[in-house]
């Protein structure tokens, strides 16, 4: 993730010096908090990014969250019932994505630049973890958008960026009660004649606060003793009961 | 009003939760089950991970075993002696059963095998009660005056090493309770449940216990075995709630007790004939799931941060 965060900090100032606009940024973006804590009320929220631009062009908000792995499993019928019988590792799948653009990407630019910034759902690169005819890691693949996407933590929200002035722009970053935490990058391109233009990288913090995260750093430091105490509640509790409503 | 569950890692109705123990308490007072078997596939249905709806299911049923066991302990209703003898099968079994969960796990077999466990068991009780209940009805119509034998003697009373069970007035082979206790376990591990629905009848009919012993003995051993699957469970996979499982448990005790007053003006047979009826229910629906062709024939295993 921080070869990522590098390199795209490495476009900004590439662009920035190549560019030869030294005199004003192409591009200035900023999130409305950086931090997001998931509380015991934690109901899912909306962040607000908003920027400027120096003239024409499509802004594309890529929100990107920590790298997992995870196995996606194909069910088939075995003496009538389902079975996973199927399955496919992947790495270097983000836990959360998003991607917002002012028009639709198609029309912004072409598949080749779009994959190489992997923007846009069908742009994601994950890492297959074994070696497997194309057809086969496509389907798997498809796949694992789709229940990533049912699951709400990749949204595709084209055309949600907002043109509110000719050079300012606004989006809304919605993340659901089950986002992962982590550290996000929220990555803005502004795109000109089917070029980058400029690109700029914040980074998102999302983290568990409060009694949830204790509770959640207790049961994971001290398993044991968090087994024990879980344990000693129910008894209490149980005994309790027994005490109060007990029939005369 | 919504509440973040720490370990589940999903946002719930605080209301949504408590009603869902009161209720599954108040049918567990009528009936005079733990409740687990229909608690468990309830909280798969409204989001719970399936490994941690198990894991604090079991939490929950320490709680619930503790209190019921109380009320049959103080009117001496507890076979320590044949407790003890199920207990040690049931640690044994259940921490068989926690290692079982955590291959069948990583090999993504856990959710099918919980399924089919619950269909196939559920199954055969739903319909053995059903028809024993719709029998006794008839019985209670026709009365007869035959006198029922203590219980049936068979090839399982001349196993070796005999032990005299004074309460529940048996002279039977320890294999035997040992040998329920360690199933019971396995399938306590794996199914997220008591096994109060395994464990009774197994105790009537293969044992040959009192029936007014049977309930008390098998909550005092559900206590220990199910505080011993909780512990493994939190130990090893991290899948205990306790928000999950206070909320559950709040209303689970309140609901079990007006459960319980209702229970008492209802007769034994119909209680129990709509018990498999229930029982039927939820496993027809678990059935239809595993023939059904589901919506997505993928699906995504555990998640781990690189």
């Amino acid at each position: 993730m921080m070869r990522r965060l590098g390199f795209a900090i490495g476009c900004v100032c590439c662009l920035w010096q190549a560019g030869g606009e030294a005199r004003a940024q192409a591009l200035v973006a900023d999130l409305s908090r950086h931090l997001v804590a998931v509380t015991t009320g934690f109901v899912g929220t909306d962040l607000l990014l908003f920027g400027a631009t120096d003239g024409e062009g499509d802004v594309v908000v890529v929100v990107r969250g920590p790298d997992q792995r995870d196995i996606v499993r194909r069910k088939e019928r075995v003496a009538g019932i389902w079975v996973n019988r199927q399955e496919f590792p992947f790495s270097e799948i983000p836990a959360f994505y998003s991607v917002a653009s002012s028009r639709p990407l198609r029309d912004i630019a072409d598949p080749p630049l779009l994959a190489r910034h992997e923007i846009g759902l069908n742009h994601l690169r994950f890492n297959p973890g074994e070696v497997a005819p194309a057809a086969v890691t496509a389907s798997f693949r498809d796949a694992l958008i789709r229940n990533k996407q049912r699951l709400g933590v990749f949204h595709d929200r084209l055309g949600k960026v907002r043109f509110v002035a000719p050079r300012l722009f606004r989006t809304d970053v919605h993340l659901p009660s089950n986002v992962p935490t982590g550290t996000y990058t929220v990555t803005v391109y502004l795109i000109r004649d089917g070029e980058v233009r400029s690109a700029q990288t914040t980074p998102l913090v999302v983290s568990k606060i409060g009694i949830g995260a204790r509770v959640f750093e207790f049961a994971h430091r001290h398993a044991a003793i968090y087994g024990v105490l879980a344990i000693l509640m129910a008894l209490f509790a149980g005994w309790l009961a027994g005490v109060v409503f007990r029939k005369p | 009003m919504q509440i973040y569950l720490p370990i589940a890692e999903i946002s719930l109705n605080v209301f949504l939760l408590l009603g869902l123990g009161g209720a599954v308490g108040f049918l567990s007072g009528l009936f005079g089950v733990g409740g687990g078997f229909l608690m468990t596939p309830l909280l798969i249905f409204i989001g719970v991970p399936p490994a941690v709806a198990v894991a604090t299911e079991a939490n929950q049923i320490v709680a619930s075993s503790v209190s019921g066991a109380l009320a049959h302990w103080r009117r001496g209703n507890v076979d320590f002696k044949m407790g003890m003898v199920l207990l040690v099968g049931g640690f044994i079994g259940s921490s068989l059963g926690v290692w079982l969960f955590s291959i069948l796990r990583g090999a993504g077999q856990i959710d099918l095998v919980i399924s089919l466990s619950y269909v196939v068991f559920l199954g055969i009780i739903g319909i053995l009660m059903l028809i024993e209940s719709l029998r006794a009805m008839q019985r209670r119509r026709k009365p007869t005056g035959r006198r029922v034998k203590l219980h049936q003697h068979n090839w399982l009373h001349g196993l070796p090493f005999k032990m005299r069970f004074r309460k529940s007035k048996l002279y039977i082979s320890a294999l035997l309770p040992l040998a329920v206790g360690i199933f019971v376990g396995v399938l306590a591990a794996i199914m997220g449940v008591g096994g109060g629905f395994i464990m009774v009848p197994a105790m009537i009919y293969l044992l040959g216990m009192p029936t007014s012993v049977v309930v008390g003995t098998s909550l005092f051993q559900i206590i220990f075995v199910t505080a011993n699957v909780t512990f493994l469970q939190a130990w090893q996979n991290q899948t205990v709630d306790v928000v999950l499982a206070l909320l559950l448990l709040t209303g689970g005790v309140i609901g079990a007790q007006f459960g319980s007053r209702a229970g008492a003006r209802l007769h034994g047979e119909q209680l129990r004939s709509l018990l498999a009826l229930m029982v039927l229910a939820v496993c027809g629906k678990l059935a239809y799931d595993l023939v059904a062709t589901p919506d997505d024939l993928y699906s995504l295993g555990y998640l781990v941060s690189e």
